[in-house]
C-alpha cells in the first residue's frame, strides 16, 4: 500500500505550464499526452521538490516559462504516514540574478528540509545510454543512486571536488608550502572516506535488494565499484581509512603534478553493471535489455530507499520508460510498482501502454498549453 | 538598467544601491522613494554619515578590524583579556563573536581564506603579522574560528603549522549541534563531526 504520496501538485510558469493543478489520490499517476504537450515537465516539476538540479539538470533559471516576468513556483501537498505537509520551491529575484527558495508548511526552509520529508528515484530516457557512455556520466549517476539514500552524499562529492582542485592548482603552480597542500589533502582524504563509504554501503543494499528479490521479467544485474582498488595500492592498505587515504594523496603528488590532474581517487571510480544470468556486460546488451536492465536497477533502488527509511518510500519519476520495454515487461514494471510503498509517477504518450494498470492508478491527459488543468479521466 | 521617470541623480542612486547585498533593483527603488520622502529625517543624516564614514574608517594595524581609530577599539581596551587570539575571516565574524559576547580576548582578522584558485595565497592573509601577534609573551592560546567548509578548513591547518612556531597552544571552535537543535535532524557530517568533538562532561 502506498504510503507516500503527493496529493496535489501546482506549477506556475514552469517551462510550457502557465498554471497547471493537479488534484491526485494516493495513487501512481499516468502522464499521457502527444510529444510535447509538457508531461516531462511535469516530472521536472516534482524532481525539484528536492535538492539539487532537478531531472533534466538544468540551471534553475531555464525553467521560467519564457516570456514570464515572473520567476516559476512548484508547489505540493505530500501525504506521509505521519501527516501532509505542503512544500513548495520557486525561484526568487535577487540583484544578482536568482535565489532557490524553499517552503515547508509555510516557512522558510533549506534544500536539506525537504530530502528530509521527501525521497526520489528516477529514470529518464537521458540515462539510457548510460552502460555504453562515459564513465564519468555513469559514477554521476551511480552518485545519484547513492544521494537518495545519502542526501549528504552530495556535499561530500562537492567537498572532495573542491579541495582536489585546490590542490591541482597548488601542484600546477609549483612551490607550494607543504602546511597547505596537506591541509587540502586532510580535506580530500576526509571526505572521499565519507563518499567512498556512502558509495559502499549504497552498493551493499542495491545488491542485496536485487539478490532476495523474487525472478521477475526484470534481469538482475552483478553489480560492481571498480577503480578503488588503485586506491589500495597507492596507499598500501586494505580496507582504506581516512589516513591511508591522506598518505596517498600526500605520495602522489609528484605524479599528479606531472599529470597535471589528480591520478588516484574516488573520482576514477566506475560502475560496472552486467547481466547476471548471462555474464553478459550491460554495453554490450541490446537497447531494450539496458532498458530493462536500468528498471530493475531503478526498483531495487527504490526498494533500498524504502527500506532505509521508514519514514518516507521514494516517489518514483520514470520518464518515458515503457517506450522501450515489451508487453510482458510492461505489466512486470507496473505490478511491482503497485507494490511499492512510494508514488510511482509514469509519463508515455500513449494510454495504452499503461492498460495494465486498470484502476489501479490514476490518469492524467495532459493537453497542449499550461493554461488549462490537467484533465483526470 | 533600472527605469524610473526621475532624473539621473536618482537613477543613479538606485543602481548604486542595488548593489548591496539583499537589494535587487526592485527593493532599491522602494528604499530609494523610502529616502526622499523622509528627505530631513533620513536621507541627508545617511548622506552626511556615509562620507564621515568614508573618511574616517580605518583598518586596524594590528588586528585588521575596522573602526575610527587605529588600533581599533578592542585592541586598545584595557579591560580585555590580553592571553588569548581568535582569529576569523572577516570583520563581520568578529562583530558576530563581539554581538554574543563570546570573546573576551583579542582578535586577528585574516581578510579571506587560501584559495588557489581564487589567488588567495598566504602572503594575502597578512600571516606575518599574525605570527608576530602570536608571538607576544602574553598571547598563550590562538583559537581558530575559521567556516567548516573546504578553504575554512585547509587554512586552519596551513595556520596550525605555521602557529607551530610561536609558543601558544592553538585550538579550533567545535563542529556540531547547534544550540537548541535536534540530533534527528542533523546531516550525518555534522552529527559526527558532533561525536568527534565531545568532552567529558
Ligand atoms: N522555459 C520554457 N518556457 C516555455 N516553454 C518551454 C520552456 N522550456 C520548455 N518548454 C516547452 O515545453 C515543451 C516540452 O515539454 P516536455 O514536457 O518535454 O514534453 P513531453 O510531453 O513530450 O514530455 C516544448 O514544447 C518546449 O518548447
Ligand atoms: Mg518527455
Ligand atoms: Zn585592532
Amino acid at each position: 500500500m502506498i504510503s507516500t504520496a503527493l496529493v496535489h501538485l501546482s506549477l506556475s510558469r514552469f517551462r510550457s505550464h502557465t498554471k497547471t493543478e493537479l488534484d491526485i489520490e494516493p495513487k501512481p499517476v499516468i502522464l499521457f499526452g502527444a510529444n510535447g504537450v509538457g508531461k516531462t515537465n511535469i516530472l521536472e516539476a516534482v524532481s525539484l521538490l528536492a535538492p539539487g538540479r532537478g531531472l533534466r539538470r538544468k540551471p534553475l533559471s531555464d525553467a521560467t516559462q519564457r516570456g514570464s516576468l515572473q520567476p516559476w513556483a512548484v508547489h505540493a501537498k505530500l501525504s506521509r504516514q505521519d501527516g501532509v505537509f505542503s512544500i513548495g520551491t520557486g525561484l526568487e529575484a535577487v540583484s544578482n540574478g536568482h535565489r532557490r527558495l524553499v517552503r515547508v508548511d509555510g516557512s522558510h526552509a533549506s534544500a536539506g528540509a525537504l530530502a528530509q520529508l521527501m525521497r526520489q528515484v528516477w529514470l529518464t530516457p537521458a540515462q539510457d545510454r548510460i552502460f555504453s557512455g562515459a564513465r564519468g556520466l555513469r559514477l554521476k549517476f551511480f552518485d545519484r543512486l547513492v544521494f537518495s539514500l545519502f542526501p549528504e552524499h552530495a556535499k561530500a562529492v562537492s567537498s572532495y571536488e573542491k579541495a582536489m582542485r585546490q590542490r591541482q592548482k597548488l601542484l600546477d603552480d609549483g612551490g607550494a608550502e607543504p602546511a597547505w597542500l596537506d591541509g587540502l589533502e586532510q580535506q580530500m582524504a576526509q571526505f572521499a572516506f565519507l563518499l567512498m563509504q556512502n558509495r559502499n554501503q549504497t552498493m551493499q543494499r542495491l545488491i542485496q535488494e536485487i539478490e532476495t528479490s523474487p525472478d521477475s521479467a526484470f534481469p538482475k544485474a552483478d553489480l560492481e565499484l571498480v577503480g578503488e582498488d588503485e586506491l589500495a595500492v597507492l596507499t598500501a592498505k586494505c580496507p582504506i581509512d581516512e589516513n591511508a587515504l591522506r598518505t596517498g594523496f600526500g605520495r602522489s603528488r609528484h605524479n599528479d603534478a606531472r599529470a597535471g590532474r589528480c591520478l588516484t581517487g574516488p573520482h576514477r571510480a566506475d560502475l560496472r553493471v552486467s547481466w547476471a544470468v548471462k555474464q553478459m556486460p550491460a554495453s554490450e546488451c541490446s537497447t531494450g535489455e539496458q532498458k530493462a536492465l536500468l528498471v530493475g536497477l531503478t526498483l531495487a533502488h527504490a526498494k533500498a530507499v524504502s527500506a532505509h527509511q521508514q519514514a518516507c518510500a521514494p516517489i518514483i519519476l520514470l520518464d518515458e520508460a515503457c517506450a522501450h520495454l515489451d508487453e510482458r515487461r510492461r505489466a512486470a514494471l507496473i505490478d511491482e510498482l503497485c507494490q511499492l510503498k512510494g508514488q510511482a509517477w509514469l509519463s508515455g504518450t500513449d494510454r495504452s501502454l499503461f492498460e495494465h494498470f486498470g484502476n489501479r492508478a490514476q490518469f492524467f491527459e495532459i493537453k497542449e498549453t499550461g493554461a488549462m488543468s490537467g484533465q483526470a479521466s | 538598467m533600472p527605469h524610473t521617470s526621475a532624473g539621473p541623480q536618482i537613477e543613479q542612486l538606485i543602481t548604486l544601491l542595488s548593489r548591496l547585498p539583499g537589494l535587487g533593483p526592485r527593493s532599491a527603488r522602494r528604499a530609494v522613494l523610502h529616502l526622499i520622502r523622509r528627505k530631513e529625517s533620513l536621507l541627508e543624516p545617511l548622506g552626511r554619515s556615509m562620507i564621515e564614514a568614508a573618511q574616517r574608517i580605518q583598518s586596524c594595524k594590528q588586528c585588521g578590524n575596522i573602526d575610527v581609530r587605529n588600533p581599533c577599539a578592542i585592541c586598545d581596551a584595557p579591560g580585555r583579556e590580553q592571553t588569548s587570539l581568535c582569529v576569523v575571516e572577516q570583520v563581520g565574524d568578529l562583530w558576530a563573536l563581539e554581538r554574543a559576547g563570546a570573546h573576551r580576548g583579542r582578535y586577528f582578522v585574516l581578510g579571506g581564506v587560501l584559495s588557489a584558485i581564487d589567488g588567495v595565497r598566504p602572503e594575502d592573509l597578512h600571516i606575518d603579522r599574525l605570527l608576530a601577534l602570536a608571538e607576544q609573551p602574553q598571547i598563550t592560546e590562538v583559537i581558530l574560528a575559521l567556516s567548516a567548509n573546504v578553504d575554512g578548513a585547509s587554512t586552519s591547518h596551513y595556520l596550525s603549522d605555521v602557529l607551530a612556531k610561536a609558543n601558544v597552544t592553538v585550538t579550533s571552535i567545535a563542529r556540531g549541534v547547534p544550540v537548541g537543535g535536534e540530533l534527528d535532524y542533523l546531516d550525518d557530517g555534522t552529527l559526527s563531526a558532533a561525536l568527534q568533538s565531545r568532552r567529558s562532561v
